[in-house]
């Protein structure tokens, strides 16, 4: 998805975003995700860390970024458009996950693109799996798991049994950097790519439109002799205070 | 317009601020709302009661709140319900038999305009957003009974420390970043977030919660938190695009900075350029005066 300091231009269609210059990344939510999966094995000594992604043909550098943190093999759903609706999404990928017996299956929380926040949660449901969403801390001992995920104002320890999907947050671990090594190997790794096909869903996008401006401020003074200025317009004029 | 489903929120008893939006919206859109809530413990026995309700009743919509509870719980009801959730709106109008949706993407920096057609729609409101009307906080929720106990369970809360309020809720938010120098001079930030009575919270850029001086659940930006509060105030934060992204539409935006080309002047309602150890004291000192 585009990097987080991309500056945003709608395209000549009105609906999208306009591609150009655009330096693309791996969602820093899934970058927890493959990190954990990579844990996880690390720690049990033994398993496979396998990473799907749901994209066009450029979503397989993403993978290739996954494979060279050390994930064993990849496989691209390969579509010509991300559709719209999020259950769309979750249904291919359900399905592709079905014929699997997973031990865990983790989404990062939310594409910090769309910010649709639920194709994990979706995707638990339809495959009727147990879900926890956003998680921040996780210990998993046999088939038991426990979950610390951040609600507002406080923390929420949710248990739960295994196979499960989680959606994972910031603050889970720090995913490592590919290194020289691992990127070489990823090159030799399988990345299998699959054409589907998603339906059109419930969900259509009408407009893709700039944000409304800010209207122009204005510098109230320098030092703490403005903030009294500052004040009194805080009162008088945007009256919040 | 038929009738709408709004799933409320409470903790320790007691409807939370963002239930009373959720009802505002809904009754923009409807007369006929019907208002539950459920024992959101059991996340996945309260998603299928949810979703039996939902069928049952013939609702136009659902809404949630967009809140950790209302993001964990609405995609659990969707899928029962063969949707997907149009989610962390931020505008909701009736179209036809459905509803044209805004919502922020990009984290803000463009807003994506969505036609909901299906039955019924599956939607959650951005907190903060809905002004709650008086009236709105008089409703009385239905209990809804979960029936099949399911295997999904929150054990306890580990509550913030007293007084502390989140971010995504304050009513004003007092923010820093680098210009701080270090961590243990957030205290100048408490101090004039406590001088607000209760009403504010202490939030952070990423560089400041990358570089561990405060808790992510703190950081507002792009893969922070996204905030409209009706009082944003940058100290010290030079303005990184995602930064700005995440705070954007606060009602107004006050920046304290040393620089004064730093890109947070462009989207401030009102600057203070200097030094922000002499005019923070200075605002807190002020603020105290006005709550006093």
């Amino acid at each position: 998805m585009p990097d987080s300091e991309t500056r945003v231009k709608i395209a000549a269609d009105g609906k999208t975003l306009d591609e150009a210059g655009v330096k693309f990344v791996v969602n820093p939510y899934d970058e927890f995700a493959v990190e954990e999966a990579l844990r996880r094995k690390e720690q049990a000594g033994s398993g496979e860390v396998v990473v799907f992604s749901l994209g066009t043909a450029a979503a397989q550098e993403t993978i290739r970024t996954a494979l060279a943190m050390g994930a064993d093999r990849g496989v691209l759903l390969q579509v010509d458009k991300i559709p719209t609706d999020p259950f769309e999404a979750a249904r291919v990928i359900a399905a592709e996950l079905k014929a699997t017996s997973w031990d865990l299956i983790l989404f990062g929380r939310m594409a910090i693109d769309d910010y649709n926040h639920q194709v994990g949660t979706l995707v638990a449901e339809l495959l009727g799996l147990p879900s926890v969403s956003a998680v921040s801390h996780l210990d998993i001992d046999g088939t038991k798991g426990v979950a610390e995920r951040e609600i507002e104002g406080g923390i929420e320890v949710v248990e739960f049994p295994l196979p499960a999907v989680l959606t994972v947050d910031k603050g889970l671990n720090e995913p490592r950097y590919p290194a020289l090594k691992g990127i070489m190997a990823a090159k030799k790794k399988p990345l299998e790519v699959k054409p589907v096909q998603t339906g059109a869903g419930t969900l259509e996008v009408a407009a893709l439109t700039p944000p409304p401006e800010r209207k122009a401020g204005k510098i109230v003074g320098e030092g703490p002799g403005a903030v009294g200025e500052l004040v009194r317009l805080l009162r008088e004029e945007a009256k919040v205070l | 317009m038929s009738k709408i489903l709004a799933v409320l929120e409470q903790r320790d008893g007691k409807l939370r601020k963002v239930s009373f939006e959720v009802v505002t919206a809904a009754r923009r859109l409807t007369d006929a709302v019907d208002a539950i809530v459920c024992d959101t413990t059991d996340r996945e026995g309260c998603a299928a009661a949810i979703a039996e309700r939902a069928k049952a009743g013939g609702y136009r919509a659902v809404v949630f709140a967009a809140t950790a509870t209302g993001k964990d719980l609405s995609p659990r009801v969707a899928a029962k319900l063969g949707v997907g959730v149009a989610a962390d709106l931020t505008d909701v109008a009736a179209d036809g038999g459905g509803f044209l949706v805004t919502r922020p993407v990009y984290a803000g920096k463009a807003l994506l305009k969505v036609k909901v057609t299906s039955q019924p729609a599956v939607l959650s409101l951005r907190p903060n957003v809905f002004t709650p009307d008086e009236r709105a906080t008089s409703v009385k929720p239905e209990t809804l009974p979960v029936t099949s106990s399911g295997r999904v369970r929150v054990r306890e809360i580990k509550a913030a420390p007293a007084g502390t309020l989140d971010v995504a809720e304050a009513q004003v938010i007092i923010s820093g970043g680098r210009g701080l120098k270090e961590p243990a001079n957030f205290k100048v930030l408490e101090e004039l977030a406590r001088a607000f009575g209760g009403k504010a919270a202490v939030g952070a850029s990423r560089a400041v919660v990358d570089a561990g001086w405060r808790a992510h659940a703190d950081q507002v930006g792009q893969t922070g938190k996204t905030v409209s509060p009706s009082l944003y105030i940058a100290v010290g934060i030079s303005g990184a695009i995602q930064h700005l992204a995440g705070m954007r539409t606060s009602k107004v935006i006050v920046a304290i900075n040393k620089d004064k080309d730093a890109p947070i002047f462009k989207v401030a309602d009102y600057g203070v350029v200097g030094d922000l150890f002499e005019i923070v004291p200075k605002l807190t000192e002020e603020i105290r005066k006005l709550h006093g």
